[in-house]
């Protein structure tokens, strides 16, 4: 379950690159991404804070939750997108839909990304602004949106999904679980080792 | 057949590589071949440390660096610390892993995408993965190939495997007569524009159709290499004798005697007759002119001889809000004709249309003609060896005795993250992939065109159509 308040980002496809743009994605760290967030949209051209931008304005600096338009995440994999995201302190992104490079960055960073009916979305756009600073919980467990006051919304996440965000599973930990498994396959594959294809280097 | 079931080639690939499935989870695939660059990779490396995990087939991996690598003069430093650090941190990672890299010196380096069918490393039926979204790419040999983040690449190198959901398939049917001068960019940037950027998005799309079966490797890896631009998990394309022919002789393909035996394998991977798709569309083509992007993601399109389109007759609300905004970050006016918007820059290469052929196109095109006063071109070959060949058929003096700049291999301008970059407010026509905000560089306005496109426009200074050159 987390509650916070609610940045509205009233925009579709928001692709990775507006994310978090290529010249921060030469650090070999996972973490320290937050404040090139959204860079080139939160700064001015030499470098000032953009006022006009969501992120920049008050109530929504400290927002944990983002709102945004269908097709969140398109374009590249880079998963500086979900880190840098996180590190701003988001917990969730509810919108229509994701890409589904996207969804499984977030996923493995225990950010959810929660797809919401485009009229939900649409309506808390609209609170978000009018109302800021608007608060809401999401429950994970429950797949539940709601106000203070009220249930709002539900959403659909399959149990796997949930499980992941909800316990953080160690994912390697789960495959290899499944080292037996992945032995047997390699053995009838291959079952002598020199032909191994392509060829060994 | 499945048993006796028709069945896709999704289905085919997915089924033959199912490690293990569990009821409710994902279905864990083992993977053929895992490519590698120094973008995404570090963390990786790094979390396998953290965890005390080793890479289970370092045989199966291959690394190269193209993201950050400069595109002058090989000879000299790197003189970006942060690229440079990144460069010798897979360095360290790929020998301390027994990984094969493909280095800044080597012959065989350039873009993942390029390297890996032109050395053979890809093959028809694997199960390939990079943490690189155009890693669709490689299903032009109809292999099941797809872009992971970093912590699938260490999934990935930990266990040879990856979770995966079953995605469905889609088909895009691509009938009629291709008209000349229509190139497989051309053909790509239509079905994006068709469907809209998100229009595939959950699919694996398989390109059919006699279209597609005209098509040479190249072509259909331009294809493939843009299904991510529609939201697609993946693209391939059924392996066909042209697959085949592609195949032969290459360094680290099957052997002649190999050959035999897999190409037998390689024949059944196609989808049965009487499999179903979970979508189809069908576009005919025969109509099809010179596309040319207007605004800020790949779907924006519209044909070489049409104007920027009015955001006013745009009826969903959504789509003119972006169509509104993506034409004041492109300095474009509604109903300006394509063919009147002139550029600053040409970038002919990447992932998408950095391949021999492509370089011979621009090359047919300029015939002798000069780079208009006004333009600043260069040309970033997809790999090494493309750089070698198109030395050796004299491309490179055609392109720089047309006032084209001549560079080493690598992405270079398609991402800027080396010192290739776009100024703001610059404007380019790119056979790159991607027109986001930003994308060639700050304030920077991307055209995404074919070569010939690029290269008439480099000439006419303006966007212009290449069959009228
Ligand atoms: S050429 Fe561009 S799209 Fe292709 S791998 Fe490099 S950066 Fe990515």
């Amino acid at each position: 379950m987390h509650t916070g308040v609610v940045a509205p980002l009233d925009r579709a496809d928001i692709d990775t690159d507006q994310i978090i743009p290529k010249q921060f994605l030469k650090s070999v760290d996972r973490d320290g991404y937050g404040d090139f967030l959204f860079h080139d949209w939160r700064k001015e051209e030499g470098g000032s804070t953009n006022p006009e931008f969501v992120l920049n304005k008050e109530p929504y600096r400290g927002a944990s939750i983002l709102l945004a338009g269908r097709n969140f995440g398109c374009g590249s994999s880079r998963e500086h997108a979900a880190w840098a995201l996180r590190d701003f302190g988001f917990r969730a992104i509810l919108a229509p839909s994701f890409a589904d490079i996207f969804r499984e960055n977030a996923d493995q960073n225990g950010l959810a990304a929660l797809s919401l009916e485009e009229d939900v979305v649409r309506e808390l756009l609209a609170r978000a602004y009018s109302e800021a600073p608007l608060s809401l919980t999401v429950d994970l467990e429950e797949r539940t949106i709601a106000d203070s006051d009220a249930l709002l919304a539900s959403f659909e996440i399959d149990d796997f999904r949930q499980m992941c965000l909800l316990e953080g599973l160690d994912r390697i930990g789960l495959t290899l679980r499944q080292a037996e498994a992945i032995s047997s396959f390699e053995q009838q594959r291959w079952p002598n080792r020199s032909e191994v294809p392509p060829k060994s280097f | 057949m499945i048993g006796d079931q028709p069945s896709t080639l999704l289905d085919k690939i997915w089924n033959s590589h199912l490690v293990h499935a569990d009821p409710g989870a994902p279905d864990l695939l083992y993977v053929d071949l895992h490519l590698l660059h120094e973008v995404t990779s570090a963390q990786a490396f790094e979390g396998l440390r953290v965890a005390g995990r080793t890479v289970r087939r370092p045989d199966l991996c291959m690394a190269t660096v193209d993201h950050n690598i400069p595109t002058t003069d090989r000879s000299l430093p790197v003189l970006d610390s942060l690229a440079r650090r990144q460069m010798e941190v897979l360095r360290e990672n790929a020998q301390g892993h027994g990984i094969r890299l493909f280095d800044v010196d080597d012959e065989r380096q350039g873009i993942v995408h390029v390297i890996g069918p032109e050395l053979g490393l890809t093959r028809p039926g694997m199960v390939i993965v990079c943490g690189d979204s155009h890693t669709s790419t490689h299903g032009a040999f109809g292999a099941l190939s797809f872009g992971i983040g970093t912590s699938e690449v260490e999934h990935v190198l930990a266990t040879q495997c990856i979770p995966q959901r079953r995605p469905k398939a889609m088909e895009i049917r691509l009938e009629g007569d291709r008209p000349p001068g229509i190139s497989a960019k051309d053909l790509i940037l239509a079905v994006i524009g068709e469907i809209g950027v998100s229009g595939a998005v959950g699919h694996v799309v398989e390109y059919t159709g006699p279209v597609v079966g005209s098509l040479s490797m190249e072509e259909r890896m331009t294809i493939c290499n843009m299904s991510i631009e529609a939201g697609a998990r993946a693209g391939m394309i059924s392996p066909d004798p042209t697959t085949f022919e592609y195949l032969r002789d290459r360094e680290f393909g099957p052997n002649s005697e190999e050959f035999v035996n897999l190409k037998m394998e390689w024949e059944s991977l196609k989808t049965d007759d009487g499999a179903t798709f979970d979508r189809s569309i069908m576009m005919d083509v025969s109509d099809l002119e010179p596309q040319v992007t207007w605004g800020t993601n790949p779907g924006m399109v519209t044909e070489i001889s049409g104007s920027v389109p009015d955001p006013c007759r745009i009826k969903d609300e959504k789509a003119r809000d972006s169509a509104e905004r993506a034409l004041e970050y492109m300095g474009l006016q509604p109903g300006t004709p394509m063919e009147s918007i002139n550029v600053d820059r040409v970038f002919v290469g990447s992932c998408t249309n950095g391949r021999l052929e492509d370089l011979r196109e621009v090359a047919r095109v300029l015939d002798g003609r000069r780079v208009h006063t006004d333009v600043h071109a260069m040309v970033v070959p997809g790999s090494t060896a493309v750089r070698r060949q198109a030395e050796s058929e004299g491309l490179d003096r055609i392109f720089r005795e047309a006032g084209f700049e001549w560079r080493e291999a690598g992405c270079s301008m398609c991402i800027g993250m080396n010192p290739d970059t776009l100024s703001a407010g610059e404007r380019c026509a790119s056979t790159t992939n991607r027109n986001f905000e930003g994308r060639q560089g700050r304030g920077g306005r991307t055209h995404l065109v074919s070569p010939a496109t690029a290269a008439a426009t480099a000439v006419a200074g303006r966007l212009a159509d290449p069959r009228s050159c």
